[in-house]
């Protein structure tokens, strides 16, 4: 399905996914996008073990295993961190990330 | 041979009363605890009894006549190499079943007495739990086998001692006594520790037999080491003097002695009188071969400590008014009499009679002067007042008293037949072969021996007739059955053929009664005697006016000749104010100040950074990105260069 397209395009694909995620995760105070951003980010790891696993050891499955196990653990910690989200919002009606400050010194 | 260790249990019973009494006292009325103290001395008291007899009349001599010296018990106690190992035991010759016989016999007699005396008083079982803490501890020193056994527990009665001091500790003055004893004691014990440690480290050994034996490794060993003239083994006996001159206050380090008798009486009686104050005597006669073989520079110095010890203590004594004072300065200078009479010896035959005489005193001094201060007790007793101006006429309300007193004192003052007249006599005669000077001396301190104790006397139970709140009344039985024991013992002690058991090189032999020496002894006595009856048995102006006659003299000898006051002086104003001070400020300002300094440094900065500790997740995260990007970035620098 993918011959011929280079791995490059693969690894840059990633790449600009990964740091679109580090600025959203930086610069958004919605604590819902932030977790969106740390699943961009999660997800461009995903793509470049995958692709690495197709081109460089096409007889190997192991890129694959840890790209499933990647995606169910990124399934699971979303879970937790909507649930954490929701007790956030129900204290403090409000899911501004500057708002949550209580452990400085 | 008959087997001799059943001796531990002389040591066991009242450590076993100690622990009882001390942990559970409490739970029985206070005479149950008087009782079983009483009850234990008694058995040990009848044990050493039978070690005595058993050992000096059963057991078999050496072929030339020697008493042997017996191993009774020894376990090894602790060990840190084959050749370096501390052992605890009972060592049995004449010398130790000696002081057995005096520790056990006083201790038993204090100890019915002080039922009688101490009842009613708060802590009555705590007295005897700690008078069972000393005679353990006196006991396990006179019969240690080696010196380190012997140091331990003279720290022990030195502890003990304190203790007993303190027991009053609700007036002040009682715990600084007890303090300055306990404070002065160690001191000197520091000399005892160097002198023990020189003496085990040039000879390899604790052990008393290997020490004194005849091929004793003191005798050959640290031979060419000099040290300020003075030989390596001269110097280790002359520490250890000094140890055992802070236990048996001899000048310079008397001065914890006349405060020490802020203490109940009968612990006057007993420690500071007849068993612990004597233990420095015992430490010299018990290294005796050492002292005489190899170190006769350190008998000297025995010698003359002893005899100056003896006039200085005998001159304060007749310018003290509380009697327990008297006393405590006329134990000084018996003391003084017996190291001067070991400082005299020679080893061996006649030449050790100043030995034999020393060790004579110690044992008919224990009795006479422990019924001198258990007599004073029952006099504290009747009159509630320590003061003798304040007494006076009592003879006719303390019968008993008065009779055993007066015993007492003819005793010490030598007059024959009794027991004091025939140690003095020894002594005064191995004096005499020595040196003339010292013997006029120790002669003139007999004659003023005899002054201070029959001005005691007659302050007492003569003079004025003075008038009490309440009439006097004679102690309670318990109190005066010991008093007519000891004087039974003062009166018959003397005839005790003492050289056949006791000298230098354990050989019997005779000593006889010298005319030439024991005429102007009695002589010197009574005269003493006739002088304070002239001066105090009416009351007279005399005295007064011979104490304005010396006037800065006597008025030095009434403040003791300000040796306290020496002693304040150099402790507060020089030790305390150039060394103690500065010592005192490098130790608050520079070693606490460099830890204060410290955390002063670690708070303040903590304080300064802890504006990054924000709280604020996407700082952290910014942080953190960089830091990382920053890391790729020096990584790839460094592998592409």
């Amino acid at each position: 399905m993918f011959e011929g397209v280079p791995l490059t395009w693969f690894l840059i694909t990633g790449t600009i996914m990964f740091f679109i995620g580090i600025y959203g995760f930086l610069v958004r105070k919605n604590l819902i996008t932030i977790l969106m951003s740390t699943e961009l980010i999660l997800n461009s790891v995903n793509i470049n073990f995958v692709a690495f696993n197709k081109i460089l050891y096409p007889d190997h499955l192991e890129g694959m295993f840890f790209t499933i196990f990647i995606i169910a653990v990124a399934a699971a910690e979303a879970s937790v961190a909507i649930a954490i989200i929701i007790n956030i919002y129900r204290r403090l009606v409000n899911i501004d990330v500057e708002k949550m400050n209580e452990m400085k010194y | 041979m008959i087997d001799f260790s059943y001796t531990a249990l002389i040591l066991l019973i009242p450590l076993v009363i100690f622990v009882l009494s001390g942990l559970f006292g409490n739970r029985f009325k206070p005479l149950v605890s008087g009782i079983i103290g009483t009850a234990g001395l008694f058995v040990i008291w009848v044990l050493s009894l039978v070690t005595a007899y058993q050992y000096f009349f059963l057991t078999e001599k050496a072929a030339d006549g020697t008493f042997q010296e017996l191993l009774a018990v020894n376990i090894r106690w602790l060990t840190f190499s084959d050749k370096l190992h501390i052992d605890m035991g009972v060592l049995l010759d004449p010398i130790s079943i000696m002081m057995l016989l005096v520790v056990t016999t006083v201790s038993f007699m204090v100890h019915i007495y002080s039922i009688g005396y101490m009842h009613g008083e708060k802590g009555f079982m705590r007295f005897f739990s700690f008078l069972s803490l000393f005679s353990f501890s006196m006991l396990g020193l006179v019969v240690a086998t080696n010196i380190f056994q012997m140091y331990i527990f003279w720290e022990l009665v030195g502890v003990s001692s304190y203790l007993l001091i303190g027991f009053y500790y609700t007036r002040d003055s009682a715990v600084a006594a007890s303090k300055k004893a306990f404070i002065v004691t160690r001191f000197a014990d520091l000399g005892f520790l160097v002198g023990i440690l020189i003496l085990s480290y040039t000879t390899g050994t604790f052990d008393f037999i290997t020490l004194t034996g005849d091929e004793s490794p003191a005798f050959t060993s640290g031979q060419g080491i000099w040290f300020m003239g003075l030989s390596t083994m001269t110097w280790s006996m002359i520490f250890v003097f000094i140890g055992g001159a802070g236990k048996s206050a001899m000048f310079p380090l008397h001065i914890w002695l006349p405060d020490a008798m802020e203490g109940p009486t009968p612990v006057s009686a007993l420690i500071h009188a007849a068993t612990m104050v004597v233990a420095g005597v015992y430490l010299v006669a018990r290294l005796f071969p050492i002292y005489t073989t190899t170190a006769p520079v350190a008998l000297d110095v025995v010698m003359y400590v002893g005899a100056f010890s003896s006039v200085f203590a005998a001159i304060i004594a007749c310018t003290q008014y509380d009697i327990k004072r008297v006393l405590a300065y006329s134990t000084m200078s018996q003391i003084g009499m017996m190291m001067f009479a070991l400082g005299v010896s020679g080893d061996g035959g006649h030449e050790g009679l100043g030995f034999m005489a020393s060790m004579f005193h110690l044992f008919t001094h224990a009795f006479f002067k422990s019924l001198l201060f258990l007599a004073a007790g029952a006099i504290i007793h009747a009159v509630h007042t320590n003061v003798m101006n304040e007494m006076g006429g009592l003879r006719k309300y303390l019968p008993i008293t008065h009779a055993t007193f007066l015993i007492a004192c003819l005793s010490i003052s030598g007059i024959p037949p009794l027991s004091g007249f025939f140690s003095k006599d020894e002594i005064l005669a191995a004096g005499y072969e020595k040196s003339l000077l010292l013997y006029w001396v120790e002669m003139i301190v007999s004659g003023l021996t005899a002054f201070y104790m029959f001005r005691l006397y007659y302050s007492i139970f003569w003079g004025k007739a003075t008038q009490y709140h309440h009439t006097p009344h004679e102690a309670p039985k318990t109190m005066t059955v010991t008093l007519i024991i000891l004087a039974v013992i003062t009166l018959l002690a003397g005839f005790i053929p003492f050289s056949h058991f006791v000298s230098s090189d354990r050989i019997p032999f005779a000593a006889h009664l010298d005319l030439s020496i024991a005429l102007p002894a009695v002589l010197v006595g009574l005269t003493g005697f006739f002088v304070a009856t002239l001066f105090y048995r009416k009351e007279t102006t005399i005295p007064g006016q011979i104490f304005n006659f010396l006037g800065g003299f006597s008025r030095a000898a009434y403040h003791k000749f300000y040796i306290d006051e020496f002693y304040l002086f150099v402790t507060k104003k020089i030790i305390f104010n150039y060394i103690s001070r500065p010592i005192a400020w490098f130790d608050r300002h520079i070693v606490d100040g460099a830890m204060n300094g410290l955390s002063y440094v670690t708070n303040e900065a903590s304080f300064r950074i802890r504006r990054f500790q924000s709280g604020q997740l996407q700082q952290y995260a910014l942080v953190f990105v960089s830091g990382a990007i920053f890391l790729t970035l020096f990584f790839l620098y460094l592998w592409t260069h």
